[in-house]
């Protein structure tokens, strides 16, 4: 009887702690070391209120650099109104950045890239899927996992050619017409979307 | 005989006297209930009250379901949005790390509420902690500053902390939430504010009935600079490589912006959709709780109906047998 005390115990505690534990889907088993000073912090002054959560509470943790370079490429591709492709394993995508288009495979160095607007191509295997993105950032992780936050991005084969003409039409008559300076950055940005949508199409 | 006679005759004189009493009690209780005929100063409501209170109990009644409707079918609406948003900060705490705990200068909080009020307690727990962001980071030499958006957290935030506040923003919703508005936003902002974190305080929603207040941090390009020399979270920034812009600083710049615009359209969606779903489990507790004291006031009604009845009849019984013996 006194030899089954402490295996009873512990079956106990450890049923209670697992009661405990249970979590809901967005939270993360372990705090990371900002969160835990804040909380502390935050405890210390205020102690009567509960201290906010913060993102990092609500983010799946990143995987960590491998050793060895992976055969694929992680793709995020993300926008304001949804993310359209979302922890996608591909072999390479190339981003239209402001020094132009850069490749990007597994095991590419960490970067951060600002992008202007130019056509996104998603290679996997042998296929290529193309979206024309609006402009934003790109970085590129160490361990081959690549972010795309773009404000807008559409596939090409969805965008109007005739559009697109009177557009840059349009702009390139007010970029002559401009005569402050805003008018001028605002026609001189409609001029270089829609000639990159224009280069899009035909290239 | 004649004692039959003399019977039938003592009733017929006494008829006319006995009739009216019958009638009047009963007219007089069609006229006016309002006045009882109480014995000995005993007090109770009148059913003209009690009717007057059960009709606006069931007007609110009425208005608050059709609020809770209302709600939940902006919240319909709104949640799909919310959703699709998610991803948008991600890739930025991935990079940038979260740092609610950076010491810095100038620090300003950004408080997200609602304009419109009956949403339950959303708006009171974001002054709450926008309060207890601003106590953690009061010090000498450190300054904390709010910039407001939504009328409800203004109207409780005047109140004590008038002079600390920079800019106010409301009316917000009177159109549907975009990106595009909210990059204007962002842009004026970031323009008349000196900054070296912003603290975005809002209600993350996390279900119908569970909103979790949520602070996000974004921090200046110079302190991300400073962060990333100092290691510790943003320590592995400096490894990676800048592609574009002519400067590494110009870049930060770009992306410290970006990075505010897309976190603050990912805040005022979730606060939008936590606005909703709490005014849905507001007005719903109301609509029970009119529910719940339209019984009780049934209840009181029959009462006071069978207690002017059993009066009435008191009165007539008393004075028929008072007539007759």
């Amino acid at each position: 009887m006194l030899r089954q005390g402490p295996r009873f115990l512990l079956s106990r505690v450890s049923a209670a702690s697992m009661g405990w534990r249970r979590q809901f889907a967005t939270d993360l088993p372990a705090e990371t070391a900002g969160d835990s000073k804040f909380v502390e912090a935050w405890k210390k002054v205020i102690p009567n209120i509960d201290p906010p959560k913060t993102p990092s509470a609500y983010m799946a943790p990143r995987p960590p650099t491998p050793s060895t370079i992976p055969s694929k490429l992680t793709v995020n591709l993300v926008l304001p109104y949804s993310s359209i492709l979302s922890g996608k394993e591909v072999d390479m995508v190339i981003v239209p950045a402001t020094t132009g288009h850069m490749g990007v495979l597994p095991g590419h160095v960490a970067t951060i890239a600002e992008l202007k607007p130019g056509i996104l191509s998603v290679h996997e295997g042998n296929d290529v899927s193309k979206y024309f993105l609006s402009g934003g950032f790109a970085f590129v992780h160490a361990n081959s996992v690549a972010d795309i936050i773009a404000i807008e991005a559409t596939p090409v084969d969805q965008i109007d050619p005739n559009l697109v003409q009177k557009g840059l039409a349009e702009f390139q008559q007010k970029l002559n017409s401009a005569s402050t300076d805003v008018e001028k950055a605002e026609a001189q940005i409609g001029v270089d979307v829609h000639s990159a949508l224009n280069a899009a199409l035909t290239g | 005989m004649a004692m039959a006679a003399l019977r039938r005759e003592g009733r017929r004189i006494a008829a006319p006297l006995i009739n009216p009493h019958p009638i009047n009690p009963l007219r007089s209780s069609l006229a006016s209930s309002d006045r009882e005929h109480t014995l000995l100063g005993v007090r109770s409501i009148s059913t003209q009250v009690v009717r007057n209170r059960m009709k606006s109990v069931r007007n609110i009644q009425k208005i608050t379901k059709a609020m809770k409707m209302v709600a939940a079918s902006k919240l319909r609406a709104i949640q799909t949005k919310a959703e699709n948003s998610r991803g948008l900060w991600q890739p930025f705490t991935a990079l940038l790390g979260d740092t609610p705990s950076v010491d810095v200068k100038k620090n300003v909080i950004v408080t997200i509420s609602s304009d419109k009020g009956l949403c339950g307690g959303i708006n009171s727990t974001s002054v709450k902690i926008s309060r207890g962001l601003h106590k953690l980071n009061a010090g000498p030499e450190k300054e904390c500053k709010y910039v407001i958006l939504g009328e409800k957290a203004k109207a409780q935030l005047v109140r004590d902390s008038k002079k600390d506040i920079e800019l106010a923003f409301t009316e917000l919703q009177k159109n549907p939430l975009n990106y595009t508005q909210v990059a204007v936003l962002a842009d004026d902002i970031l323009k008349n504010v000196e900054y070296d974190a912003l603290r975005i305080v809002f209600n993350k929603f996390q279900s119908v009935v569970a909103f979790v207040p949520t602070t996000s941090t974004v921090l200046s390009p110079e302190v991300v600079e400073r962060e990333a020399e100092a290691g510790g979270k943003l320590g592995e920034l400096d490894s990676y490589e800048i592609e574009g812009g002519e400067t590494k600083s110009e870049v930060l710049q770009n992306l410290t912006e970006f990075q505010f615009s897309c976190v603050m359209f990912n805040a005022m969606l979730e606060n939008a959709c936590s606005e909703q779903g709490a005014r849905m489990s507001a007005m719903d507790s109301s609509s029970r709780n009119a529910g719940d004291m339209l019984d009780r006031l049934t209840l009181t009604y029959n009462r006071t109906r069978q207690a002017s009845i059993t009066t009435e009849l008191i009165e007539i019984i008393s004075g028929a047998s008072a007539l007759e013996g």
